[in-house]
């Protein structure tokens, strides 16, 4: 009988905590790039199928909190956050992850290797985008303080700058791809041109994680601006 | 009168039983609140509730008593058959009773004030006449439970900006919160107190003029506000709490204002909802200890207003506390601060209803304020499909009460007039 009881079906499950969970099983997968990185440059192969299989688990993981997010978030609901909203940010977020599960799908699959001497870059240049996606982590944090606040004052300055340091970490990271695009491009003929090409797709991709990171960042600043 | 005895016992009975369902139900949704925003414990919420239901029925539950007693049903028709109004509040009672055994077996949201006012007003047309009704009475009854939940949901609105302009969106809002939430309290103590007076509590043998009434309510704010002040006080700032969420410390002083609030609300249910298993109690003992008089000019015995508190504790002590511990658990998303904008508005509200002696829903009124809130996007998630139905509800229970009690009406003039 109580559980009929109407004052507690008015309150329904607020769907910040939900997506605060899920940016941080993105992040915990997005991070897993790096010993996955460095298990290829040392050239332990099957350790890197070992995280790799951990980075598809952590994506389904992620997955599976995006679903049941959405099942939980039915129309007719007064949120602080549109519904929209909620669910772009969401399905942004996602994004993320399954871009790290591709990039550790195909280097496994093709076998790929740095070439000589790119290895350290490459980390670099990785862990910018990991940055990234942990400031959208850090920014999406902040949600409940905002519904705490009403989405005025202080906290609002707070998240904007956070957005703004977001920003600043993906163009940091627009800068390394320049460089490392330019270290690969002099000593491409010398390597199997269909390697090449991949590399310049992982190349790409790694740079994705920043782009999507921030992309989860700038929706946050558009539902600030209503 | 001829069954006078058998009568009184009836209504004793039924009003007992009345006051014992809002004990077990009603009064968890007006402390759901508190309890959910963890801000009282349930063995607290039950201990305040107890306390305050108690005295709001016994000090403020006067002036709606007397409406369900004689506002809207026109005595002066039955005074040669005074028997007819006996009957007739006997099955109100009875058929409120049954509506709400109905409805809460089913989880209908149904109020008891839209039941036994809906069951009052059907058996008084259907059984004695259409002229029998003060409608203008009932008008402004009905009318009060449109304004009523607007009213709740206005004033937390506006309580919630308040408290987000002063506290949460300054740059020290523990400071703040140390500052401006002791003048919470204070508006909290001075106004119930102040409608409480304003009333009149010459029943209780205390006559105040309207000057003392508002030096005796500012006087009590005070209290209330120093008692606070002193409890605050003693909360240290705890770095280690704030960091996962900014504001643990923050609500931690709001959980003490929502304790305040907490009184103040179940105080206000006392004062309107008890009225409803004791206002047809009333008329009944009024018409047979008069002899069969039914205009009724004598006041109301005081004894009437202790049993339906008493109903309520009982209520609450044998199954209400199990009601609030689920529907406390369940409301996980509510803070303090926006538990305290809520349930103070809807406090307020129905205080004031009490005072004008108008039986509202206080249920009604704090879902109102609960969406005040919301508006001020303050609150995670409110499930509009239940809002709907909650004030769907009580357009459909209008009726229901009313074929109820009509049909008790014939039953029991039945029986006794065989």
């Amino acid at each position: 009988m109580v559980s009929k009881n109407y004052m507690y079906r008015l309150f329904g499950r607020s769907p910040i905590k939900p997506l605060q969970t899920h940016m941080e099983k993105v992040l915990i997968c997005v991070q897993e790039l790096i010993p996955f990185f460095e298990a290829i440059i040392a050239n332990d192969l099957t350790s890197a199928k070992n995280v790799q299989k951990n980075i598809s688990k952590l994506e389904k993981d992620a997955d599976k909190l995006k679903k049941d997010m959405r099942l939980h978030l039915p129309t007719g609901m007064m949120m602080p956050v549109s519904r929209t909203d909620l669910l772009d940010i969401l399905r942004l977020q996602d994004k993320v992850a399954n871009k790290a599960k591709d990039i550790a799908g195909i280097m496994t699959g093709r076998k790929m290797t740095f070439p000589e001497g790119m290895g350290v870059i490459f980390i670099e240049y990785l862990s910018r985008c990991v940055d990234a996606a942990a400031q959208a982590n850090k920014t999406v944090n902040e949600l409940d303080e905002l519904v705490e606040t009403g989405f005025r004052g202080s906290e609002v300055d707070l998240v904007k700058s956070m957005i703004k340091e977001l920003d600043q970490i993906e163009s940091d990271t627009d800068k390394i791809q320049i460089k490392i695009r330019a270290t690969l491009f002099k000593i491409e003929k010398n390597l199997p041109p269909v390697d090449v090409m991949f590399l310049y797709k992982i190349i790409e991709w790694i740079g994705e994680l920043a782009d999507q990171s921030q992309r989860v960042g700038s929706r946050l600043e558009l539902m600030l601006a209503r | 009168m001829e069954y006078g005895t058998v009568f009184i016992i009836l209504a004793i009975v039924f009003g007992l039983f009345m006051a014992w369902g809002i004990g077990a139900n009603d009064v968890a949704n007006a402390m759901a609140t508190s309890v959910g925003s963890k801000a009282l414990t349930i063995k607290q919420a039950i201990i305040i509730a107890a306390i305050f239901e108690f005295a709001g029925a016994f000090l403020a539950g006067g002036q709606v008593t007397k409406t369900i007693r004689k506002g809207m049903v026109d005595s002066e028709l039955m005074a040669s058959t005074p028997e007819l109004l006996v009957y007739g509040m006997l099955a109100s009672l009875l058929a409120a009773g049954v509506w709400l055994i109905i409805a809460s077996f089913y989880g209908w949201p149904v109020s008891t004030t839209h039941s036994i006012v809906g069951a009052i007003v059907g058996f008084a047309a259907v059984g004695i006449g259409m002229d029998a009704v003060h409608w203008a009475k009932v008008g402004s009854i009905a009318l009060s439970w449109i304004v009523s939940p607007l009213l709740a949901g206005t004033i937390a609105f506006l309580l919630f900006l308040s408290v987000q302009r002063l506290i949460l969106n300054t740059d020290s809002p523990f400071e703040n919160a140390r500052k401006y939430v002791p003048y919470y309290m204070f508006l909290v103590g001075f106004f119930i107190s102040l409608v409480t007076l304003f009333k009149g509590l010459k029943h209780v043998g205390l006559e105040v003029s309207a000057s003392e009434s508002y030096l005796i309510a500012f006087a009590i704010g005070v209290l209330v506000m120093v008692l606070g002040r002193y409890k605050i006080n003693k909360i240290k700032f705890d770095p280690e709490k704030d960091k996962d969420f900014h504001f643990t410390n923050v609500e931690k002083i709001f959980a003490i204002l929502m304790m305040v609030t907490a009184c103040a609300m179940a105080f206000a249910h006392g004062s309107n909802d008890v009225a409803n298993a004791v206002g047809p109690v009333a008329a009944v003992v009024g018409i047979v200890e008069s002899g069969g008089e039914v205009t009724q000019k004598s006041a109301m015995p005081i004894w009437i207003l202790l049993l339906g508190g008493v109903g309520i504790v009982v209520g609450l002590a044998m199954y209400g506390h199990k009601v609030i511990a689920t529907v406390g658990s369940g409301i996980t998303e509510l803070t303090p601060s926006r538990g305290f904008a809520a349930t103070l508005a809807a406090a307020i509200t129905v205080v004031l209803a009490s005072g004008t002696g108008l039986p509202i829903s206080t249920t009604h009124t704090l879902v109102g304020a609960i969406l005040g809130v919301g508006l001020a996007r303050g609150i995670g998630a409110l499930n509009l499909g239940v809002v709907r139905t909650v004030f769907l509800s009580w357009i459909v229970t209008l009726p229901a009460g009313a074929i109820l009690s009509i049909i008790f009406y014939f039953i029991l003039k039945g029986i006794f007039e065989a």
